[in-house]
């Protein structure tokens, strides 16, 4: 992680700025990427491909990912030109069904009656995984141990005070004050927090009545910011704070976050390993969809996020289709590599041997 | 004064004198350019309120009069009520208002009364250069500089007012934060000053001279002048200030969007987390789907409504305000 700590550093101070600017993009629905970090260093160059541009736009927590991805896609192959304009997954999956776009990128799956819309029909590929971590601000309290019910009682304002049962119950030997505790949420439509509250649906089912979206009904007086970074600096500048934030934005703030009681009952604090553990525990769907939330294993970090990269099934452009091809395989060979760099957790070799095999089904031509 | 109309009255007549066909033909020309550049400006803001309609229709045909009437935001369990968020776009433009009206009233009257002639230029310089800060500047400074160290101002002004029946309540409790219905107000004060100060200082400068003179003459002193002279007569144009004002801090987005900290609630302590329209749709936009998003546009339909509604009040206010002036001046 260490070599990874000043790139991520560079671009999580640009973060905020960002944060706001994203929602400058997000009403103009455009938005630019650009990315020249990383130097050509990649072995497996492949065959080369004709010119070729690959526009895509969706969701914007993996971005990072996908921009540093496609830099060092380049450097192999320079005539394909690749974009990553972010948005939303939403706007990935419409931009694709509606043919604006070559690949999207997209952290939920397509809703059924939204399949219809598709022009032609598409694929998932599931690129890299990341950890969703309960970040927290309280002085003197350096490790917290939590149950998926503290954490839904929580968010869902039951437990007001962290001296709350439902907390010390779990953390024998640290001394919970009896004050206010501040929940930091999302105040823009975010997929991390529609796979946090899947997760609490999950994981909590009677505790957590708010249900799952990109955004819920909060109780009031809460806490919200823009974007990941925008949360971990309320957590950061609040004390007594509580929050959900992507690991990579809260490695970097410097945050402490909780470890979370996973399925098989063991307290597994957020990291890149128990991200490709929770992987590893859950099960593969036919269309290689799956649902890492709360999943199986000992190691398994319980709030890990899936996403995907969905492409169409058939491209009528020769160069483009095989631009595409090149591309996917990139991100699941070589690009492995890069998602630790960026904050996210590479995905386990039986799942990338699946769906590199699914390139098979991509017609071209 | 009379060198102007010299220069007018011969202008006019040159004009008159070469009233030939092509003259008039340019005339004519410019008469419905302008025409077409007055209509278009109708003609797009009539398309953007149908379209917009248009594409809300499916959240106004769900929620019914909830819409407006529901404070429930609730985007999982499908229920758009947009109640709290016109409560906090009301708040912080009221709280705007009150804050830069004063402000701005007094700084047109500093520069267009008091400031010696040299020193005006740069005065009016530094208010315009205000304007042109974008706003996401502003919400920057609200965010990471005005919110973490506007906290301990709110503290004391809460316990300062605690025994005070009404203001004990609005500005009640210790803020978590600086984020706030305040807060988001303060920073929309600041960047409407500007406006409201430039419209009303071009209203004073045309109060004429002789009216002064005669307040002066009657032994008025500086302040009995303005308040005799220059506010009576320049009272339109004081209200199209503030109009242009309000309708710059009801739209206004990303500031608002950084520091009201986006927690939908109605309550009458200011110094608590709030929502705003704006904030709402910029926050919410990107990522939302079907009747989420037509009620997002729906909220669009409201602001511009709100805006109407507002403006079409204060202007008949002024119409009653400036009829009674007359009837007594009969």
């Amino acid at each position: 992680m260490n070599e990874s700590r000043i790139a991520r550093r560079v671009s999580s101070r640009v973060a905020l700025t960002a944060s706001a600017a994203a929602l400058v993009l997000a009403i103009s629905a455009c938005g630019g990427s650009s990315s020249d970090k990383g130097s050509p260093t990649s072995t497996t160059a492949g065959t080369k491909l004709s010119a070729a541009t690959l526009n895509g736009s969706g969701a914007t927590f993996p971005q990072a990912f996908y921009e540093t991805t496609i830099a060092k896609f380049q450097t192999v192959q320079p005539d394909v030109t690749v974009t990553y304009a972010g948005g939303g997954s939403g706007k990935g999956q419409t931009d694709l069904a509606a043919g604006l776009v070559d690949w999207a990128g997209s952290d939920s799956t397509v809703k059924p009656e939204d399949a219809a819309k598709f022009k032609t029909p598409f694929l998932y590929f599931p690129t890299v995984a990341a950890p969703i971590t309960v970040s927290f601000n309280l002085s003197g309290v350096k490790s917290l141990r939590l149950t998926p019910d503290a954490v839904a009682g929580i968010f869902g304002g039951a437990v007001s005070k962290w001296n709350d049962p439902l907390i010390t119950a779990t953390n024998k030997g640290v001394t919970l004050p009896a004050t206010d505790i501040v929940v930091v949420h999302r105040a823009d439509g975010s997929g991390t927090t529609a796979n946090f509250t899947k997760y609490l649906t999950k994981a909590a089912p009677t505790s957590w009545t708010l249900g799952t979206d990109k955004v819920v009904n909060w109780p009031a007086g809460q806490q919200a910011g823009n974007g990941n970074a925008g949360v971990a600096q309320i957590i950061e500048s609040t004390q007594g704070s509580i929050g959900y934030v992507d690991f990579s934005d809260a490695d970097f703030a410097g945050l402490k976050s909780a470890a979370i009681k996973n399925k098989d009952g063991k307290f597994v604090a957020a990291s890149l390993s128990g991200a490709s553990a929770a992987v590893a525990g859950a099960t593969l769907n036919a269309d290689l969809t799956y649902d890492p939330l709360d999943a199986q294993g000992a190691t398994s970090y319980a709030i890990t996020a899936p996403t995907y990269m969905l492409i169409s099934t058939t491209y009528g452009d020769t160069a483009k289709g095989n631009a595409v091809k090149g591309f996917v395989k990139y991100v699941l060979t070589d690009g492995q590599d890069l998602a630790g760099y960026s904050g996210f957790a590479r995905l386990p070799a039986k799942i990338l041997s699946a769906a590199i095999a699914q390139l098979k089904m991509v017609k071209v031509g | 004064m009379t060198l102007v109309d010299n220069e007018m009255r011969s202008g006019s007549v040159s004009l008159l004198a070469g009233e030939s066909p092509p003259g008039r033909r340019t005339d004519s020309v410019f008469r419905s350019a302008a025409a077409l550049a007055a209509g278009v400006v109708l003609l797009i803001l009539g398309l953007i309120l149908v379209t917009t309609t248009r594409n809300a229709w499916p959240a106004f045909a769900e929620e019914g009069l909830s819409f407006v009437t529901s404070s429930t935001w609730d985007v999982a369990g499908a229920a758009f009520g947009t109640l709290a968020f016109t409560y906090g776009t009301l708040v912080i433009s009221a709280i705007a208002l009150l804050i830069a009206v004063p402000v701005s009233i007094g700084v047109a009257l500093f520069v267009t009364e008091m400031v010696p002639k040299r020193l005006r230029a740069g005065v009016v310089m530094l208010i315009d250069l205000l304007s042109s800060v974008p706003s996401v500047v502003f919400g920057l400074w609200g965010i990471l500089v005005v919110a973490p160290a506007i906290t301990g101002v709110y503290t004391n002004i809460s316990s300062a007012l605690s025994g005070v029946p009404v203001l004990r309540t609005v500005f009640s409790g210790a803020p978590i934060s600086g984020r706030s219905f305040f807060t988001a107000g303060l920073i929309l004060a600041i960047m409407i000053t500007p406006i409201i100060t430039s419209i009303t200082r071009e209203t004073f400068a045309t109060v004429p001279r002789a009216q002064k003179d005669a307040a002066y003459a009657l032994g008025a002193t500086n302040w009995e002048m303005i308040r005799g002279s220059v506010l009576p007569f320049s009272r339109s144009g004081i209200v199209a200030g503030v109009l242009l004002g309000f309708g710059r801090a009801i739209g206004e987005t990303i500031a608002v969007a950084l520091v009201i900290g986006s927690s939908p609630q109605i309550t009458q302590r200011l110094f608590s987390s709030g929502d705003a329209l704006s904030a709402v749709i910029a926050n919410q936009f990107g990522e939302s789907t079907g009747t989420y998003q037509a009620a997002l546009i729906g909220m669009g339909v409201l602001l511009f409504v709100i805006t109407l509604v507002i403006s079409a009040f204060a202007r008949a206010m002024i119409a009653r305000a400036e009829r009674r002036i007359g009837a007594e001046s009969v």
